[in-house]
């Protein structure tokens, strides 16, 4: 008996060190996961979760996506929810506009968002505009996704960034992830969402991994459209940007940390609803605001958050006039050095923090 | 005394069959090569060294035949009362030319394989290996003033259009010396009266199309070759193309380069109808052996003579065949096997079947070939070596090149503060 209550006393006083165990531990169930992979799995879940969300592309079912990202997906799903198509990007948003009106849920693929040019007629005209043309009669429920950007080495015509251009128009959603975490949450959020959304992944992101807490990784994951992340406090100038240069910015914030000044880096996730309340409350605590994209300078992502700045109650905190660091104003060259000299660098927003400080 | 030394050394080369002739006896003697196949007629043709080349081999041209008839496929038409001759002609420097030709084209890509493999050459890079015959019969049927645009798969197009292979590689490399200076790349190389070289696909079809019409309105009897692949064969803008090319009557030779496959995607998983020569509906089409180099010269030969009659456009269909993937990103073996690739090469190889040809009958010596193999291997080596120690373009390039014919202007650089300067 009393060996019993000795050996059930251990017990419990094992299960409270083991649950004591799963409380300290920070991240025993948290993995290192590529973007490529968040993207599938947010896929795969929205696919089993939704019969009537399917995929749609160039290259996605039997070669696995033409970067591997709907990797596993026809094998696992068949022809009729992960669709090969001929080369024809017109037809994958015009077939796709009225089902969702016939009650589906298509996510078409665009190789790179480069080739969507030749349907982005039926991207704006087709499902942007289509629920306010009816006054309510017909919801587009569908999501462009692919690469957007420059890639490594791939010349004028395949390097463009389109965020300005589909963020320029009312009626759709634009986002742009960076993280695995951002990818997998913002993708299923899309494919959620009854509007059209334009998903603009970044194809030099795919390879990259990421810490993915174990929240991140269940299959009810989503980050609401249309607010941007903190990815780093700090209180001397305000960074934002969105995609793959929210790295660029973390890192020379790294640098500058050992310089003493402390950047806040802000993480757009979305274009189109601008998270103008995020930029706002952080450029009133710094002072001091500048923008990074890939893109090119006129009429692009940060002239439009300057603006925004300029028109609201953050301009009477700006301490120095705000900065776009930009794609520089050309087609994208081909040659390495050029090429390399043609985007932001980590010195480029180096350059321009302590320029706007004037340090 | 020299007739005396003249005739006994030509007996004893007779004889012997070995060549250490002192005169040319082309002109005097009789052209019969007792190993010319019955199919082959012989005919008497002042012999010219083929352009460009040193003969290296001092044989007798009279050993060899000068020039002679083959057998073609004959080319299934569509809306044509009859389509090219059954039979091509083919002279010893033609052939030797064709063979250079497509030879150089073929090591060429092969050199652009290896350096993309050690990361000498970045981005994209879409080989043209097996598809040679398709370049060369098409550059030898139309004139330099005609005018071609092709899509990615450029570097054999753009060899034929007359840029070098030194140039090609060296802007595969992204350096100065390259044909667009480093800043096109694979996808973006130029020449007189060759519009590249084009990234998006389909995209080059209308464009070939507004060629043509430039041809007609400025009437200058020049046609335009327009290229696309099997997997671009379904794009709108290709009909788009047909239907204003047939209206208008534009001399816009529209073909189709069938190599089976669209990056991944096999024609019949992709296409309602495989008959890409009969997609021009309203537009008469030809089906070409796209692998024998003859077919393809006298299908251009054909379809150029239709377009300069004022006639309007014609489909040409050429069944080729890449050996490599669709890109160096793509091994080409997930969508169809290595035999089958494996019996392409070993029964339908556009250079093996013009070399076979030729010595079957007598044209031309295996030697001969290996002299040429060796030429171009040098040509090519010597390419790469520039192309790999070519500097890169210089940062003032950087922006140049946006407008044409204006002033100078400022470019905005990466922030507010680098203002950087363009000229056309």
């Amino acid at each position: 008996m009393a060996a019993l209550r000795c050996f059930l006393r251990s017990g419990k006083g094992a299960v409270s060190v083991l649950l004591r165990r799963e409380l300290h531990a920070t991240a025993p169930a948290s993995a290192q996961v590529m973007v490529r992979d968040a993207l599938n799995q947010a896929m795969d879940e929205e696919l089993e979760r939704d019969e009537r969300v399917f995929l749609l592309g160039e290259e996605v079912a039997q070669y696995d996506g033409a970067y591997k990202v709907s990797r596993g997906l026809w094998k696992k799903y068949g022809d009729k929810r992960i669709i090969d198509t001929p080369i024809t990007e017109v037809m994958c948003d015009s077939v796709l506009a009225p089902p969702p009106q016939a009650g589906l849920r298509p996510i078409c693929e665009f190789m790179t968002f480069n080739f969507s040019m030749q349907a982005i007629d039926q991207v704006i005209n087709s499902a942007a505009k289509t629920y306010y043309m009816s006054a309510g009669l017909q919801p587009v429920p569908i999501v462009f996704r692919g690469p957007n950007g420059a890639s490594a080495g791939v010349a004028a015509q395949h390097s463009q960034c389109f965020a300005a251009w589909y963020g320029h128009c009312p009626g759709l959603k634009v986002i742009s992830p960076w993280s695995a975490e951002d990818c997998k949450g913002l993708l299923k959020s899309a494919i959620r969402d009854d509007n059209p959304v334009v998903f603009l992944e970044n194809e030099l992101m795919y390879g990259v991994p990421f810490e993915m807490s174990e929240e991140a990784q269940s299959k009810d994951f989503t980050i609401p459209i249309g607010k941007a992340k903190i990815e780093r406090p700090g209180s001397h100038i305000t960074l934002v940007s969105h995609s793959r240069f929210v790295g660029h910015c973390l890192d020379a914030a790294a640098v500058l940390a050992k310089e003493g000044i402390e950047c806040e880096v802000i993480n757009l996730r979305t274009i189109r609803p601008l998270d103008v309340e995020c930029i706002e409350g952080s450029v009133m605590k710094t002072n001091h605001l500048v923008t990074v994209e890939g893109g090119w300078p006129q009429f692009g992502v940060g002239a439009e958050i300057c603006a925004r700045i300029m028109e609201g109650p953050a301009f009477n905190y700006l301490d120095a006039p705000a900065v776009r660091v930009t794609g520089v104003d050309i087609p994208m060259p081909y040659a390495k050095i050029l090429e390399d000299n043609s985007i932001p660098q980590i010195k480029d927003i180096i350059f321009s923090v302590k320029k706007t400080l004037n340090v | 005394m020299k007739n005396m030394l003249t005739i006994i050394s030509n007996a004893l080369c007779r004889i012997t069959g070995k060549n250490v002739l002192l005169i040319d006896l082309s002109e005097y003697v009789s052209l019969t090569s007792p190993a010319a196949p019955a199919l082959a007629k012989t005919q008497r043709q002042p012999p010219k060294p083929p352009p460009g080349a040193r003969v290296v081999v001092s044989r007798s041209y009279a050993d060899f035949t000068p020039q002679a008839t083959f057998d073609i496929k004959k080319c299934e038409v569509h809306r044509l009362e009859e389509g090219p001759a059954g039979k091509a002609e083919l002279t010893r420097e033609q052939g030797l030319q064709y063979y250079r030709t497509m030879q150089t084209i073929r090591r060429m890509e092969l050199r652009a394989d290896q350096l993309y493999k050690q990361k000498i050459i970045r981005g994209f890079c879409h080989l043209y290996d097996g598809q040679e015959a398709c370049a060369v019969g098409i550059e030898s049927a139309i004139n330099p003033s005609d005018h071609l645009i092709t899509a990615y798969r450029s570097h054999g197009y753009t060899y034929t259009r007359g840029v070098s292979v030194k140039e090609i590689l060296a802007e595969l490399t992204g350096r100065k010396g390259g044909v667009a200076k480093g800043k096109g790349g694979s996808m973006h190389m130029y020449a007189p009266h060759f519009y590249g070289g084009n990234g998006i696909v389909g995209a080059q079809i209308p464009l070939g199309a507004g060629i043509a019409l430039a041809c007609q309105y400025q009437g200058n009897n020049q046609v335009c070759v327009t290229l696309y692949g099997d997997g671009a064969a379904n794009q709108g803008q290709l009909f788009e193309s047909f239907n204003m090319a047939a209206l208008w009557k534009l001399p816009c030779i529209f073909i189709c380069e069938n190599n089976r496959y669209g990056m991944g995607t096999s024609v019949e998983r992709a296409s309602a109808s495989t008959d890409y020569y009969m997609r021009g509906d309203f537009i008469p089409g030809i089906r070409v052996d796209g692998m024998d180099v003859l077919c393809v010269r006298e299908a251009t030969k054909f379809a150029a003579d239709h377009c300069r009659a004022g006639k309007g456009p014609i489909v040409m269909e050429l069944q080729t065949y890449r050996y490599h993937g669709h890109s160096m990103s793509d091994p080409g073996v997930s969508y169809r096997t290595r035999e089958e690739i494996q019996e392409v090469r070993s029964k339908s190889d556009p250079i093996s079947l013009l070399k076979e040809r030729m010595l079957s009958s007598n044209m031309a010596s295996a030697e001969e070939f290996k002299v040429i193999d060796v030429e171009i291997r040098k040509e090519v080596e010597e390419a790469a070596q520039f192309a790999t120690s070519d500097p890169e373009p210089p940062l003032e390039e950087l922006c140049n090149h946006i407008f044409y014919n204006e002033a100078p202007i400022e470019v905005r650089g990466t922030n507010p503060w680098s203002k950087l300067k363009s000229v056309s």
